[in-house]
C-alpha cells in the first residue's frame, strides 16, 4: 500500500521558468486550480539567466519591423527546419507579450520616445530585442514570480489563503507521469526537503522543463537541465522530435577552468564587440555561407557603418546566426590561430567607451572582472563555444502545445520541439516561453474544465507503488539487481561526468559517424552501471540521490541526441557532420521522432538498439501566404524542386 | 598551482550540527562553490548545497564564509589566505535545514505582504511611455537576485526572531521603494499608500541605516543610501523618524 501522500488540482506545472510560469497564470486566470512544481527555489529557474532580451517586432526602434519579417528570420535562423506555424504563432503574438509584461511591473530600458528599446541581435533583421541591460531573463522571471504573487494576493483577499487556487511547490522534483489508460492522470515525486513522497491527480500536466545542457561537460545551464521533461515524455509515451540540433552558443568564457562554459552574450556583438584570432583578423568575414551572402557586410568599413545606417550599409557577419558563429570559432582554434587559453578574442574595449559598456553590459564587466579578472572595458575577452540550448524537444500540436498521442500533456518552452527548427536565433527563447507558456496553459486549463468533477482520470496504487520503488533503487544499489546489471554500487557524480565528458567529446559541436557509434556504446554501458547509482545517507536533502535519479533523464535524453545525430546525414543549423558537411534539400523535409521502445527485452534484440526507437516524418508543406514572404531565389536554396512546383 | 586546502563545513540539521574537516584540492581560478562539489563527488555525497547557475545571476548559493555572508559561485578561493581553514556555515538568520540549507520562507511570506504593483487607469499594454532616467532607480533595485543575504546579515533580524513577524527586511523594503518609484504605478489612485505601508505594516523604523545590507549585496545596489533612505525620508510627512534626520546629515556627508 503506498503512503504517497496525495493532492488533487486542476492543472499541474512542471517547471517553474519563463514557460511555466506563463501557464501557470493562464490557466488561473480562466479559472483552474493550478499547482506549479519548481525544481529550486521560486525565481531561480534557468529563465534568469538569460542576457540579451526578448525577441518581438514592435517596430520601436525601426518601424520597419512587422511579424512577416520577424517570421522571416526565425525560418531562416533554423534553416527552414521549423514548423512553420509555430514560427508563425510565435512572430505574430510576441509584441503582446512583451507589453503585457510592463502591465504586471515589468521595467525594460526605454527609447527616447519613452517606449520599449530594441537593440541588435544575430539573424535579426531590425533591432527586436527588448531587453534591461544584459539581465533581461531575470526581469521575466521576476515579473512574472510577481505577477504569481499578484494573483495569489487576490486569492488571499478572497479566500483567505494566498495558496487556495495557484501554489508553488518549492524544491520538489517531478520524477513520473501518472496515466489513467491513455490519459494523463498526474504527476509523482519527491519533495527535496524532506525527501518525502508526492502525487497531485490532474486532468492536464503542462512541462515546462527546460533543456537538457547537463549532459555535457561545457555547458552554460545551470544544474536543473537535466533532461527532466524530455525524459518524463518519453516514459509517458509521447515523443520527442529535432533532438539532433543542440546549440552550442559561440561565446562562453573559456577560462579559468571552473567558470568554462558561462555564457558570454550575444548583446556583446549586437552592441558592437568584434571577434578576432590571434592575428589580430576579424575573422568572420571568411565564414560568411551562401545562403547569407546578400545580408552581410563584405568588408569591416560597411559592418562598422552598419550601427549608424542600417538602412544603407548590411550588418557585420558577427552577427550571423549563432551555429555559424560557434563552427567559425571551432575551425580558427582548430587551425591554431587561438587566443592562450583555447578560444578566440571578443573584443568590446576598442569598440565602445567604458562607460557605455558599464551601462549596457554591466553583468559582463561584473562576471569577467569577478571570475577572470578581466576588465572587459580595457582588454579582450577570450570565448569559445559552449553548449547552451536543445531546439529538440517533445512533439506538440502547434496551436494547443498538446503533446502529440498523449491526451491531457502539454509542453512548452525549451522542452517543446519545433519551433525552432534546426537552430534558435537568439532572443527567441524567451519570446517562445511566453507565447507558447500562454497557450500551453490556455489549453491545458480548457482540457481540464472538460472533466467538471466525476470521470476524471485516476492515479492508480500500483503506479504509485512502481514510481516509489524506482525512486528508492539508489538507496539499495549495493550489488544492484543481478538481473539488470551485476557489480559494485557506483558513484553517481563519476557516472554523470563520464555521460559529460562521452557527449562533449563525441556528440559535440562538430560530429562523425564512428564517434557517435562510440557514443552510443559508452551511453549503453553508463545506462547498465548508473542503475547501480547508489547514495549514502537519508531522504532528507540529498543531492548524491537527487543526481542518481536525473541520469536515468539525461541518459535517455543523451541517447535521443546522439541516435538522432547519427541518422541525419547532412549539416544543419546545430548539427553539423563533418563526414556529411553539406546541407541537403532533401533532409529538410523530414524531421526524426524519438520514441520509447515498449518492450526492451524483446528477445534477440541488439542491446545497442536500447530503448529509443527513430522514425523520420514528413514535415508538414508551409503554407502559400508564408511562402510568399520570401523570393523564389532564396527558396531554391532550402526547399527541394518538387516542393517548389507543386 | 594547485594546492591543498583545510576546509570545515558545518554539517548537521534542526537538531544540531558541528564544522567537519576536510583536505581538498583547489585548482587555478575555482571558486568556494567548485570546493563544496569537489567534496560532493568525492567524499560527502550527501553534502547538501543550493545552487543553480554557479554564474552570480540566481542568488542561490548564499552561506557564511569565514562569517561573512557571500555567494559561494562568486568567492574566488584566491581571495582567501590558503594557509588558513576555510569555515564554510549556512546564513545564520534562517533555520537550518541541513548542512548549508537554510529555509529561507521567511522572505517568500514577506514578498507576498508587499502590495503588488498596480497597473495604470486608461493606460493599455504597448501604451505605456516612461523616460529611461525616470525608471533606472527602480531598475536599480530590479537587479536584487534574491539571494536574501541582506536578510541575513540584517542586524535588526539576524538575532533577533521576535523582529521577524513586523520587519520585511532590506529586500522587500526596497521592493516597496522600486514600486513607489515606478513612474507609473496606480497604487495611489487604488487607495494603496505605499510609504505609510512601509512604516506601518513593513516595519521600516526599525531599520536605523548601518547599511550592512549594503555591504554584502553582492549585486552592488545601494540599498540603502538609494531606497531606504529615500524611502524614510518621503514617509516622513505620515510619521516622525529621527533616523531620517540622521540620515539626511550622512548623505550629505559621503
Amino acid at each position: 500500500m503506498s503512503r504517497t501522500a496525495r493532492e488533487a488540482w486542476d492543472v499541474v506545472v512542471v517547471g517553474a521558468g519563463g514557460a511555466g510560469l506563463r501557464a501557470a497564470v493562464e490557466a488561473r486566470e480562466r479559472g483552474m486550480r493550478c499547482a506549479v512544481i519548481c525544481k529550486s527555489l521560486f525565481g531561480k529557474a534557468h529563465t534568469v539567466m538569460a542576457e540579451g532580451g526578448i525577441a518581438a517586432s514592435m517596430g520601436n526602434v525601426n518601424e520597419g519591423d512587422n511579424w512577416q519579417v520577424h517570421f522571416r528570420d526565425t525560418m531562416r535562423g533554423g534553416k527552414f527546419l521549423n514548423h512553420w506555424r509555430m514560427a508563425e504563432l510565435h512572430a505574430r503574438e510576441a509584441p503582446e507579450r512583451v507589453w503585457e509584461l510592463e502591465t504586471w511591473g515589468a521595467v525594460f530600458d526605454r527609447t527616447r520616445d519613452g517606449k520599449i528599446s530594441q537593440r541588435n541581435f544575430g539573424g535579426h533583421e531590425y533591432p527586436r530585442l527588448a531587453h534591461v541591460g544584459d539581465r533581461t531573463g531575470l526581469e521575466l522571471i521576476r515579473t512574472l514570480q510577481q505577477k504569481i504573487v499578484s494573483l495569489q494576493q487576490e486569492d488571499h483577499r478572497e479566500t483567505g489563503d494566498y495558496e487556495s487556487r495557484l501554489k508553488v511547490f518549492q524544491e520538489y522534483t517531478v520524477t513520473r507521469l501518472l496515466k489513467d489508460g491513455e490519459r494523463i492522470a498526474g504527476v509523482f515525486g519527491y519533495a527535496r526537503e524532506s525527501g518525502r513522497f508526492f502525487a497531485i491527480e490532474a486532468p492536464s500536466v503542462v512541462l515546462a522543463t527546460g533543456g537538457i545542457g547537463k549532459s555535457f561537460k561545457v555547458t552554460s545551464n545551470s544544474w536543473e537541465y537535466t533532461g527532466d521533461g524530455h525524459a518524463l515524455a518519453l516514459l509517458a509515451g509521447a515523443s520527442l522530435i529535432n533532438m539532433e540540433f543542440v546549440q552550442f552558443h559561440p561565446t562562453g568564457m573559456v577560462w579559468p577552468p571552473s567558470v568554462k562554459g558561462i555564457l558570454v552574450t550575444e548583446s556583446v556583438r549586437g552592441d558592437g564587440g568584434v571577434l578576432r584570432n590571434s592575428d589580430g583578423r576579424r575573422f568572420m568575414f571568411d565564414y560568411v555561407p551562401d545562403v547569407f551572402k546578400e545580408k552581410y557586410a563584405e568588408s569591416e568599413a560597411e559592418g562598422d557603418r552598419w550601427y549608424q545606417d542600417p538602412d544603407n550599409n548590411r550588418r557585420p557577419p558577427e552577427l550571423l546566426p549563432r551555429d555559424e558563429v560557434a563552427r567559425a570559432i571551432n575551425s580558427e582554434v582548430k587551425a591554431g590561430r587561438g587566443s592562450p587559453h583555447g578560444g578566440v578574442f571578443l573584443d568590446v574595449s576598442t569598440r565602445l567607451p567604458a562607460e557605455d559598456i558599464k551601462r549596457k553590459l554591466p553583468s559582463m564587466h561584473h562576471q569577467f572582472k569577478e571570475l577572470a579578472d578581466v576588465d572587459i572595458t580595457a582588454e579582450p575577452m577570450e570565448v569559445g563555444p559552449t553548449c547552451h540550448y536543445v531546439m529538440g524537444g517533445v512533439d506538440v500540436d502547434p496551436d494547443t502545445a498538446a503533446a502529440v498521442g498523449v491526451p491531457g500533456l502539454f509542453a512548452a518552452g525549451e522542452v517543446a520541439g519545433g519551433m525552432h527548427g534546426s537552430n534558435r536565433l537568439g532572443g527567441n527563447s524567451l519570446s517562445d516561453l511566453l507565447v507558447f507558456g500562454r497557450r500551453a496553459g490556455l489549453y491545458a486549463a480548457e482540457h481540464a474544465a472538460s472533466f467538471p468533477g466525476a470521470g476524471r482520470p485516476v492515479v492508480s496504487e500500483a503506479d504509485l507503488e512502481a514510481a516509489e520503488a524506482e525512486a528508492l533503487r539508489p538507496f539499495g544499489a549495493e550489488g544492484g539487481d543481478p538481473a539488470v546489471s551485476e557489480g559494485p554500487a557506483e558513484n553517481p557524480y563519476a557516472l554523470h561526468q563520464e555521460l559529460q565528458q562521452a557527449m562533449n567529446d563525441l556528440v559535440g559541436i562538430i560530429r562523425k559517424g564512428p564517434e557517435m557509434e562510440e557514443a552510443l556504446r559508452r551511453l549503453t554501458e553508463l545506462r547498465g552501471r548508473s542503475r547501480r547509482a547508489g547514495v549514502e545517507g537519508h531522504r532528507q536533502f540529498n543531492p548524491g540521490w537527487h543526481l542518481a535519479l536525473d541520469l536515468r533523464n539525461m541518459l535517455l535524453v543523451s541517447e535521443c541526441v546522439a541516435r538522432a545525430a547519427l541518422e541525419r546525414t547532412e549539416s544543419r543549423g546545430g548539427h553539423t557532420r563533418d563526414d556529411h558537411p553539406a546541407m541537403d534539400r532533401r533532409w529538410r523535409r523530414l524531421n526524426l521522432v524519438c520514441r520509447l521502445n515498449g518492450d526492451s527485452t524483446e528477445p534477440g534484440a541488439d542491446p545497442l538498439l536500447g530503448r529509443v526507437r527513430l522514425e523520420r516524418r514528413e514535415m508538414p508543406p508551409i503554407r502559400d501566404d508564408l511562402l510568399a514572404l520570401f523570393d523564389k531565389e532564396e527558396l531554391v536554396k532550402y526547399l527541394t524542386d518538387e516542393e517548389l512546383t507543386s | 598551482m594547485s594546492y591543498e586546502a583545510h576546509f570545515k563545513v558545518w554539517r548537521g540539521d534542526a537538531d544540531g550540527g558541528s564544522l567537519v574537516d576536510y583536505t581538498v584540492t583547489v585548482n587555478e581560478g575555482e571558486v568556494v562553490l567548485d570546493i563544496i562539489h569537489r567534496l560532493q563527488a568525492t567524499e560527502a555525497a550527501d553534502l547538501a548545497v543550493r545552487w543553480n547557475c554557479k554564474a552570480g545571476k540566481c542568488g542561490s548559493c548564499s552561506a557564511e564564509i569565514n562569517g561573512r555572508p557571500r555567494l559561494m559561485c562568486m568567492t574566488r578561493m584566491s581571495l582567501l589566505d590558503p594557509a588558513e581553514p576555510v569555515v564554510v556555515t549556512p546564513m545564520r538568520a534562517f533555520p537550518v535545514v541541513r548542512d548549508l540549507v537554510t529555509d529561507v520562507s521567511f522572505n517568500y511570506a514577506k514578498a507576498r505582504e508587499v502590495p503588488s504593483f498596480v497597473p495604470p487607469q486608461g493606460v493599455g499594454p504597448g501604451e505605456y511611455r516612461m523616460q529611461q532616467e525616470d525608471v533606472g532607480r527602480s531598475q536599480e533595485f530590479r537587479k536584487c537576485i534574491e539571494c536574501f543575504l541582506c536578510q541575513n546579515t540584517c542586524h535588526v533580524v539576524r538575532d533577533h526572531e521576535e523582529n521577524k513577524p513586523v520587519f520585511a527586511g532590506p529586500r522587500f523594503l526596497m521592493r516597496v521603494a522600486e514600486l513607489d518609484m515606478h513612474p507609473l504605478d496606480g497604487a495611489a489612485e487604488a487607495g494603496i499608500d505605499r510609504k505609510r505601508g512601509a512604516q506601518e505594516e513593513h516595519g521600516l523604523g526599525y531599520c536605523n541605516i548601518t547599511k550592512c545590507c549594503t555591504e554584502v549585496c553582492p549585486e552592488h545596489i545601494k540599498i540603502t543610501d538609494n531606497a531606504l533612505i529615500p524611502l524614510k525620508e518621503r514617509a516622513v510627512d505620515r510619521k516622525y523618524d529621527p533616523l531620517v534626520w540622521l540620515g539626511s546629515k550622512i548623505k550629505r556627508r559621503v
